[in-house]
């Protein structure tokens, strides 16, 4: 971490918007997110294909580069906007205070460079070390990761590392400048769920010896059990829901965030006869609506859905929903979303 | 889900082994190596039931599964579909089997064949085994997009202008043309999202229920894995180590594995204690799957394994059964489960006692 | 990496074997054809026959003539040519291998430096007039027949433009030996590496440009930028160095040809005595040691340089090594 008084919070996002100008018009990837992470905090970031919440890391990162996109809003970390820093600066914040590890860690090292090259690299752009002494500082981290012999693997190349062993080299990588912030993009999404376990045990154990604050991107409501601390749910561009994990899954407000919980067969207890699936398929960005984006699938809907519901705090204090019913109706409703439909299954 | 019955298996595997040589250069001195895929997998799966296949990578049952329908020749072992022995027969000669047992693919992006309509992909099971004219086919696969949620409407449009969920439910579709009686599903929702997975389990659920299927679901989300299952086999490195109904494997594992396997899944706390609430302690594994090359001495799992002994290590355990269906392979089953002592050393093909 | 570069020469003398064993076949055993007649000649008489027959072992089984002509090609080295007269095939060989070697290796280095300029510069700027123009520059490169643009341009240096200062350094055309003189050498050469480099210069500026540009999309690229290097650096890098395999392997394609014999219009128009060359008048001429001799040679540089090329790029992309 900076030896500077961290500024509350540490990364605020103010109201981002991003579109892309495409042949068949604009399509809104994302309407107006606004979030903000404290020092040490986990914050996971759920939703499915279409919700924005890749493309808006992308965004903080300053990763877009799509001459098409039109990008509005503000980041604010350590008091400077990151979307009006000059390049240069830029470069100086990514990787060195805010670092991001990405899903699929088969393609995302260059395979022409040993583990310890790429790692290496990452330290000389921000601190002034020699090759000898970030090849020293690589290997310690990869034994900090848990990757075993660390002097042998970090001569060797990302396709001779196992799925798992390269997500760890990468993690590696990311922390090795000590980052204040770890975006996580679908870190675990494409191991196996014995290494999941495996990878996610790491990161909780790295944030707190470190104590960086961690943004997890996913669609695993398990992987944002396991490491979050706080949850916000996209749909479609937009933030439905968010509040404390436990609030999120054992209250939750917003009726996607009832039928993406539904959806999800449950390990830990009975059977159900049938899964409450969510009708219909997310929205085409091109084809939007002002009001209630989730409105179509939605089987509670009504007449005020048309307008677009604002994300308010209405249940609790810290805790965000963007649904226009009434909060006393949702719990019978949830129930029934829920439970309804399933009685136990016969064994 | 359904009820499995007692009537005979409609396909039962004996002692399967697939083995790839790994090509070496034209230079290499040196043991052919293989990659021993599928070592020794015995199954059967009665009419109207599913079974579900679990694994990590490497376990093989992708592998297992392409052998059932015969895209793969095993190296050994036997394969009786309704009766008759499949394992050796030629081409020509499993044509008529190839109607009854049909398989869905993982990646709805790539297993449709981008150039082709709807209508063809759909309706060239009906072509390749000649049945009905171009109207009747046409008339046919309205009807079999219809069933899979898909509007008749879409029938000429070509793959790439669907999404992901609809792409699976061709797939589907075109599985269904020959009202087969057996499908084997290669991960059939893992490329979707998790509303949309719901969605396809549903219509996968509710065909079975319509036409008498039996499935053979393969796929590494345990979650899934259970709802769609009667039974379920655990695979690793290429053998079974356990199989059971869905309830008892996931209340009462017997093989580690399966304990660190069903231990590793997040699990998400919803507050609500209801009946059948199972808490478990999370065993996380070390290290990672060894390579099907040079699969571990003994029992495959040992390496990895918190009970392992000297036996482990020496001698590989047999598929054994532990009473109602339940069988696993190993020298120290958890719980201080025994086996059945009268019935040791038959194999899994043999329940239904 | 020492493993793969000795498996590599090894199956490289394998291919070169198997390729001289073909060539044999094909002028000694094709059925039908009689090879002293070949060698002999159009107009030979019987008793030449008689001594071809004799002196190539062709009344003994074919094994025994491979052996004769692998002796005479490269142990004794005095293969003659009957169609010339007795003149000896392999000298002239190794006296126009320099010739062909010279002018594609430094025509391979002017395509090479400027390919790679021209592809990062219109990546780089992708879709601004810079780009549009070094393309457009290359299509005109790769359109203009070798043939054409050497005559062109020996029009303009040797006659028209020849008493100007641009061109008044010029020798007539041919070759001036390295031995003999080096600046003479040079510069007998440098309009013909020109000439001949243009038509590559486009092809490898495009395949280089368009490399390029799907490398940034990749995920690993995506990962360098989020390290916080600066964006020359993952061009360079990054993006650059992977993009190398696939010119890499497509350049041993064409140089391998080129060294081969490939760049027979350019030895003509410049007059320079090079295998192309040679290979063409005994063609002509059916010079059949010649050709064969031309072949062999052709074969043993292609497989040659491939090989080189198969350890290069093992270099560049270790996935490679351990396949």
């Amino acid at each position: 971490m900076r030896d500077e008084i961290a500024t509350s919070p540490l990364l605020e996002i103010r109201d981002l918007r991003i579109s892309f100008r495409t042949e068949h018009g604009l399509a809104r990837a994302v309407d107006g997110l606004s979030l903000s992470i404290e020092a040490g905090e986990a914050v996971g970031i759920v939703g499915e294909s279409g919700s924005g919440k890749t493309i808006s890391m992308l965004a903080v990162m300053r990763l877009i580069r799509d001459p098409n996109a039109v990008i509005e809003g503000q980041v604010l970390h350590r008091g400077r906007d990151l979307m009006q820093l000059p390049e240069r600066e830029m470069q100086a914040v990514r990787g060195g205070d805010i670092a991001m590890i990405f899903q699929d860690p088969m393609t995302a090292l260059t395979p022409v460079y040993t583990v310890g090259w790429q790692i290496a690299e990452q330290l000389r752009a921000h601190e002034p070390l020699s090759k000898r002494q970030a090849r020293v500082r690589a290997v310690s981290l990869l034994a900090e990761v848990g990757i075993p012999n660390p002097e042998r693997r970090v001569d060797e190349y990302p396709h001779q590392f196992s799925g798992g062993m390269r997500q760890r080299a990468m993690i590696a990588m990311a922390l090795s400048c000590n980052p204040s912030l770890l975006i996580a993009d679908e870190p675990t999404t494409a191991l196996d769920v014995t290494v999941q376990a495996q990878i996610l045990e790491l990161m909780r154990r790295l944030r707190r010896d470190h104590g960086s604050s961690v943004l997890l991107i996913t669609h695993d409501m398990g992987a944002v059990g396991e490491l979050a601390e706080r949850v916000v749910v996209m749909y479609a561009g937009r933030v439905v829901e968010e509040g404390p994990k436990e609030a999120i899954f054992r209250d939750p407000q917003h009726p996607y965030t009832w039928g993406l919980l539904g959806s999800i067969p449950r390990v830990d207890r009975a059977r159900v006869r049938r899964l409450a699936a969510i009708p219909g398929s997310p929205p085409s960005l091109l084809d939007l609506r002002e009001g209630c984006r989730f409105e179509p699938r939605c089987g509670y809907r009504f007449e005020r859905c048309a307008t677009r519901p604002e994300l308010l705090e209405r249940v609790a204090p810290g805790r965000r929903d963007a649904c226009h019913l009434d909060p006393s109706v949702r719990p019978a409703l949830r129930r029934a979303a829920l439970d309804g439909e399933n009685a136990q299954a016969s064994a | 889900m359904s009820d499995a019955s007692q009537s005979p298996a409609l396909l039962e595997a004996t002692d399967l082994v697939k083995h790839f040589p790994v090509r070496t250069g034209m230079l290499d001195r040196g043991p052919k190596e293989v990659v021993h895929a599928v070592d020794g997998v015995s199954l059967a799966v009665r009419p109207g039931e599913t079974l579900g296949v679990v694994g990590e990578s490497g376990c093989g049952k992708s592998t297992l599964g392409r052998l059932l329908v015969r895209l793969h020749d095993p190296t050994s072992g036997s394969i009786v579909f309704d009766g008759t022995d499949i394992t050796t027969l030629s081409r020509r000669q499993l044509r008529p089997f190839r109607r009854q047992m049909q398989m869905i693919f993982q990646d709805p992006y790539a297993s449709l064949n981008p150039r082709k309509r709807v209508v063809q992909l759909v309706g060239d099971p009906f072509r390749i085994h000649g049945e009905g004219s171009a109207a009747e086919v046409r008339r046919r696969v309205q009807g079999l997009l219809e069933v899979v949620g898909l509007s008749p409407d879409h029938i000429n449009r070509y793959p790439h202008e669907f999404s992901g969920g609809q792409r699976q439910r061709i797939g589907v579709a075109r599985a269904l043309a020959l009202s087969p009686k057996l499908i084997v599903a290669d991960e059939p929702v893992s490329a979707l999202d998790v509303s949309i997975q719901a969605q396809v389990v549903n219509l996968l659920d509710d065909l079975q229920d319509e036409f008498g299927l039996t499935y053979v679901f393969i796929a590494h989300d345990l979650g899934v894995v259970r709802h769609v299952s009667d039974r379920i086999m655990v695979m690793y490195l290429g053998a079974v180590v356990e199989i059971a109904s869905a309830d008892t494997l996931y209340a009462n594992p017997i093989h580690p594995y399966t304990d660190a396997l069903l231990s590793a899944m997040p699990v998400i706390d919803t507050g609500d204690d209801l009946e059948g609430t199972v808490r478990r302690s999370r065993i996380v594994l070390e290290g990672e799957v060894p390579s099907p090359i040079n699969p571990p001495t003994g029992c495959r799992f040992h390496p990895r394994c918190r009970y392992a002994t000297e036996v482990c290590s020496a001698e590989r355990p047999q598929l054994v059964p532990y009473g109602d269906g339940h069988f696993a392979a190993c020298h120290h089953p958890l719980g201080g489960a025994s086996p059945m002592g009268a019935t040791e050393g038959t194999t899994a093909s043999e329940e239904g006692a | 990496m020492l493993r793969f570069v000795i498996k590599r020469f090894l199956s490289m003398i394998f291919v070169l074997f198997s390729i001289s064993l073909l060539v044999f076949l094909i002028f000694f055993a094709t059925p039908g054809v009689d090879p002293a007649a070949r060698i002999a000649g159009r107009n030979a008489d019987q008793a030449t026959l008689a001594a071809v027959r004799k002196d190539f072992g062709l009344d003994r089984p074919w094994p025994f003539q491979y052996a004769v002509m692998m002796k005479k090609l490269f142990v004794t080295r005095d293969l003659t040519s009957f169609v010339n007269r007795g003149a000896k095939v392999v000298p002239q060989v190794l006296e126009a291998a320099p010739v062909t070697l010279s002018l594609v290796f430094g025509a391979a280095i002017v395509w090479v430096v400027v390919s790679i300029l021209m592809g990062l510069l219109a990546a780089v700027f992708r879709g601004s007039p810079l780009d549009v123009s070094l393309m457009i520059l290359g299509l005109i490169g790769i359109s203009m027949p070798v043939f054409w643009l050497g005559e062109v341009v020996n029009l303009l240096s040797q006659s028209r433009l020849h008493d100007t200062v641009l061109f008044s350094w010029v020798p007539p055309l041919g070759y001036i030996p390295f031995t003999e003189s080096p600046f003479g050498w040079f510069k007998a050469l440098v309009l013909p590496w020109l000439t001949l480099s243009v038509l590559y210069i486009g092809i490898y500026a495009r395949v280089l440009r368009s490399s390029l540009i799907e490398s940034q999309e990749q995920d690993y690229v995506r990962t360098a930028r989020a390290k916080g290097i600066t964006e020359r650096e993952v061009m360079l890098r990054h993006s650059l160095r992977t993009s190398m395999i696939a010119y890499v392997s497509l350049f041993g394609l064409d140089f391998g040809a080129l060294v081969g014999g490939a760049a027979l219009l350019t030895e003509v128009v410049f007059g320079l005595h090079g295998v192309g060359k040679l290979t063409y008048d005994s063609l002509q001429n059916l010079d059949l040691p010649v050709i064969m001799a031309c072949v062999m040679y052709a074969a043993f540089f292609v497989v040659f340089v491939n090989a080189i090329v198969d350890v290069f790029y093992a270099w560049l992309d270790p996935r490679v090594r351990y396949a």
